[in-house]
């Protein structure tokens, strides 16, 4: 077990996977596992060219999971317009998708929040994010939110 | 509540990992599967060990982002992602932050 536990952390070490984009990535089984250059460019297209993207199982109307049910929620007491300002993708619709998220992004869980191209992270988070104000500021930044009204402009 | 008398072979697991990795001040391992059991994505997992909460205190975040103590475990839990883990709850925090909190 133990030598197990060593060989796989060292084979799989997941930070350099997506940080350090290496040109001759060594055909380990698991960067060549699940991720088609299909599925790749489907994830990169959608991160390219949304401001907002989730990974979630089921739909904004319907999660169908109780962390992808947070990030909604989340999404939407932040005021993000959920209609025309995020792009989700139903990963228990699309096994490919489904794998293919979790090696793009390193990350074994679903729901996965990207913003400006960049992965965020899953729902604990997001949460502690929405908690801090990081959040909101990151929203705002990226015009996904509008600014809120002064509450007493006169005083 | 599920009780926290044994633990099964991916709590142990979990739990050996993570003293390994971050030799932690405190380590608490809830198995949350109970919880989920119905949902879609369990259909045909008969596993009792799926759903988890770890709250984790050590000094090895210090100097980390959430993000990065996140991805420590993820990295160092993979073969148990592999064999069936599905979901980690994590809170992670060094001994300082936690000591901050309780003085505010």
């Amino acid at each position: 077990m133990n030598f197990l536990r060593t060989a796989s952390s060292l084979a799989l070490r997941p930070s350099g996977h997506i940080l350090t984009r290496r040109t001759a990535l060594p055909a380990t089984a698991f960067a060549v596992r699940y991720l088609s250059d299909s599925t790749k460019k489907t994830i990169e297209d959608a991160i390219t060219r949304n401001k907002l993207v989730v990974f979630m199982k089921g739909t904004p109307d319907a999660p169908q999971c109780g962390f992808s049910r947070a990030v909604m929620q989340i999404l939407t007491v932040q005021g993000v317009d959920m209609q025309n300002s995020l792009k989700s993708f139903n990963i228990l619709a699309d096994e490919e998708l489904r794998s293919g998220i979790k090696e793009y992004s390193s990350w074994p869980t679903i729901p996965q929040v990207y913003v400006n191209g960049e992965f965020v992270g899953g729902c604990d988070i997001m949460l502690s994010m929405h908690q801090s104000g990081e959040l909101e500021k990151l929203l705002l930044k990226e015009g996904l939110v509008e600014p809120e009204a002064e509450e007493n402009p006169r005083a | 509540m599920v009780s926290q008398q044994e633990d099964g072979p991916v709590t142990s697991s979990i739990r050996s990992t993570l003293t390994d990795l971050l030799n932690p001040e405190k380590l608490e391992i809830i198995n949350d599967s109970s919880k989920h059991a119905h949902h879609s994505a369990m259909r045909g997992v008969f596993s009792k060990e799926t759903h988890f909460r770890v709250n984790v205190v050590s000094e090895a975040f210090a100097g980390k982002s959430t993000m990065q103590r996140h991805r420590m475990i993820y990295g160092a839990l993979s073969k148990d992602f592999d064999a069936g883990l599905h979901a980690l709850s994590l809170n992670t925090k060094t001994p300082a932050e936690i000591a901050k909190a309780n003085e505010a």
